[in-house]
């Protein structure tokens, strides 16, 4: 389990390659890479955005959402890194790695984490759109229902706890 | 405030939260009588114009004790640092 907050981009293929090293174990890795798009949810084009986080609880809650990943889910390894600062059209955001054994349980905590990284890491963004003007960008109501499949009681097969699988 | 709560309590301010404020952060003796975070959001909104527009609408305002989410009839019990903030919007 891993954690890292930083400014400066990640290499995929290389954190990759670290997490698997010397082992045997792992069966199963899926990544996820969030990237910075061009445009806004209005189409605008974009010219930069900068990240802001809180130092300190960005790094617990990203440990408290892995920490629950590895409760629900028999993870061999996994890793989120999310960038702060300026970032520009094209740039690296955010990644999760996940290992396990067999593929269904790296793929769907893959996704449980990004789910709860978006409601409940404290970053937030601003935006800079081509034409000058821009603003914080506003919480998406899907970001929210997309949680709701990984309460208990679900039929989703994701939301069996680790013991049943 | 109840005995477990310390006299002073650094608050933190975050996004268009931090803009509206001025600051990002500040220490602040609290008054007596507020318990949650509702409470303290509530006093904190009587101190100026620039605490009035930050949580002008305070439903949209979330807020952490001592770096964990918390809703806003939690107690502050003894936290050390407050932050308030706007719904997150990493990944």
């Amino acid at each position: 389990m891993a954690v890292r907050v930083q400014e400066h981009d990640f290499d995929v293929g290389a954190e990759i390659g670290r997490l698997r090293e010397g082992r045997t174990d792992i069966g199963a890795v899926v990544t996820f890479t969030g990237a910075m798009r061009g445009e806004d949810g209005e189409d605008q084009g974009l010219t930069d955005m900068t990240l802001e986080h809180y130092p300190g609880m960005t790094e617990a809650e990203l440990e408290r959402i892995e920490a629950e990943a590895h409760h629900r889910w028999p993870l061999q390894a996994s890793l989120i890194i999310h960038r702060y600062g300026l970032l520009r059209p094209g740039d690296n955001i955010v990644l999760v790695v996940t290992a396990s054994r067999h593929r269904q349980a790296a793929f769907e905590s893959a996704e449980f984490l990004m789910d709860f990284l978006k409601t409940r890491a404290p970053f937030w963004k601003k935006e800079t759109r081509n034409d000058g003007s821009g603003g914080w960008v506003d919480a998406r109501e899907a970001d929210d229902s997309a949680l709701d499949r990984w309460q208990a009681g679900a039929d989703a097969p994701m939301a069996r706890p680790k013991a049943a699988q | 405030m109840t005995d477990k709560t310390p006299a002073t309590v650094k608050i933190l301010y975050f996004a268009w939260v931090r803009e509206k404020m001025g600051r990002a952060e500040e220490t602040l003796a609290l008054p007596e009588g507020g318990a949650t975070v509702a409470d303290l959001v509530g006093w904190l909104r009587t101190r100026g114009p620039e605490y009035e527009s930050a949580f002008a609408r305070p439903e949209v305002v979330r807020a952490a004790l001592d770096k964990t989410h918390v809703k806003p009839t939690t107690p502050l019990a003894g936290a050390r640092e407050v932050a308030f903030f706007p719904p997150v919007t990493g990944g």
